[in-house]
């Protein structure tokens, strides 16, 4: 067992070609590794009133806005890769307790005042893929 | 018992055929066994006796093992005709195509590890290609292909070495490959 995994017998198993199809593959490998980390990434963030866009915000900088909503103003808080409703006039303040959202297609809804905060990512479409 | 009518006749090639589809198909059974983190990413060991098969008999035998393995090792496993069956199918036949080109490949200089390697990208090619095109018509499937490429490399490698051990052991091709 020893002789048959030393490291000599294994690199004994790798032809010169065989160095260069390795050497290759792992190339196309780290290649390809930027799309398991963009992967639904989220892009910006889009604020709706009665569903009309009124704001649309890039998740690279840091940033508040205001936005008139139905009963008052609404504070959209942006930070890179994150955006959330910060403070909201709504009674229950559901959309302020959802905190940060950095999922794509997560969406914060404050209706009492008519406005929604969503995230969008590279490409809209499917919510989820499941097996 | 009436006598059938129908005699096949097995020939020395197909005795030896059969065996190395058995031990192929037995590595398939095993390796179901061994949880993965992700769905379709496999070990492949019954590659390694394809790439045995590919170097002492040539391409041919190494097609019947190959896909022998898929539909029998389907099968065993309540797959047969499954989705799961189809991917594997996929990935079998271009893992094959693959092998045949990597084969005319200098020996000298290109062993096993290479041949492996060439089967296994091959082998998850076809195979998200089948699925996009069928089972998820979705581009969020590419975003597994980094996943797909990592276990290619990682068990491509393993595999390629295994069967390099393996053919130092039983040696080279007994009768070269049939033109």
């Amino acid at each position: 067992m020893n002789r048959a995994l030393s490291r000599r017998a294994v690199l004994r198993l790798i032809k010169a070609g065989d160095w260069v199809a390795l050497l290759l593959a792992a190339a196309g490998t780290a290649a390809l590794a930027p799309l398991a980390l963009s992967g639904g990434a989220a892009e910006k963030a889009v604020v709706r009133r009665d569903g009309v866009v009124v704001a649309e915000l890039p998740l690279n900088a840091a940033r508040r806005v205001r936005v008139d909503g139905a009963l008052g103003v609404s504070v959209i808080e942006v930070q890179p890769g994150r955006a959330r409703v910060a403070s909201d006039p709504g009674p229950r303040q559901y959309c302020v307790r959802q905190g940060w959202l950095t999922q794509a297609n997560a969406i914060a809804i404050c209706a009492p005042n008519h406005l929604s905060l969503s995230i969008v990512g590279r490409t809209a479409g499917h919510d989820s893929l499941a097996y | 018992m009436t006598r059938s009518p129908i005699d096949l006749v097995a020939t020395a090639d197909d005795h030896r055929v059969a065996r190395y589809a058995a031990a192929a198909i037995a590595l398939s059974v095993v390796e179901a066994a061994i949880p993965m983190p992700l769905p379709g990413v496999k070990p492949g060991l019954a590659n390694i006796v394809v790439l045995v098969v590919l170097a002492r008999y040539g391409w041919r035998d190494a097609v019947w093992v190959s896909l022998l393995r898929v539909v029998a090792g389907s099968l065993l496993l309540g797959q047969f005709l499954a989705p799961g069956f189809f991917l594997a199918l996929a990935g079998a036949l271009a893992s094959l195509m693959a092998l045949g080109v990597a084969m005319h490949l200098p020996v000298r200089a290109f062993g096993p590890v290479t041949q492996s390697l060439a089967a296994a990208f091959a082998h998850i090619a076809g195979q998200l290609v089948v699925a996009r095109l069928w089972l998820v018509p979705h581009d969020g499937l590419w975003l597994l292909t980094p996943f797909f490429a990592l276990a290619a490399l990682v068990f491509g490698l393993a595999n390629g070495l295994a069967a390099a051990r393996l053919l130092e052991e039983v040696g080279e091709p007994p009768a070269a490959r049939p033109a």
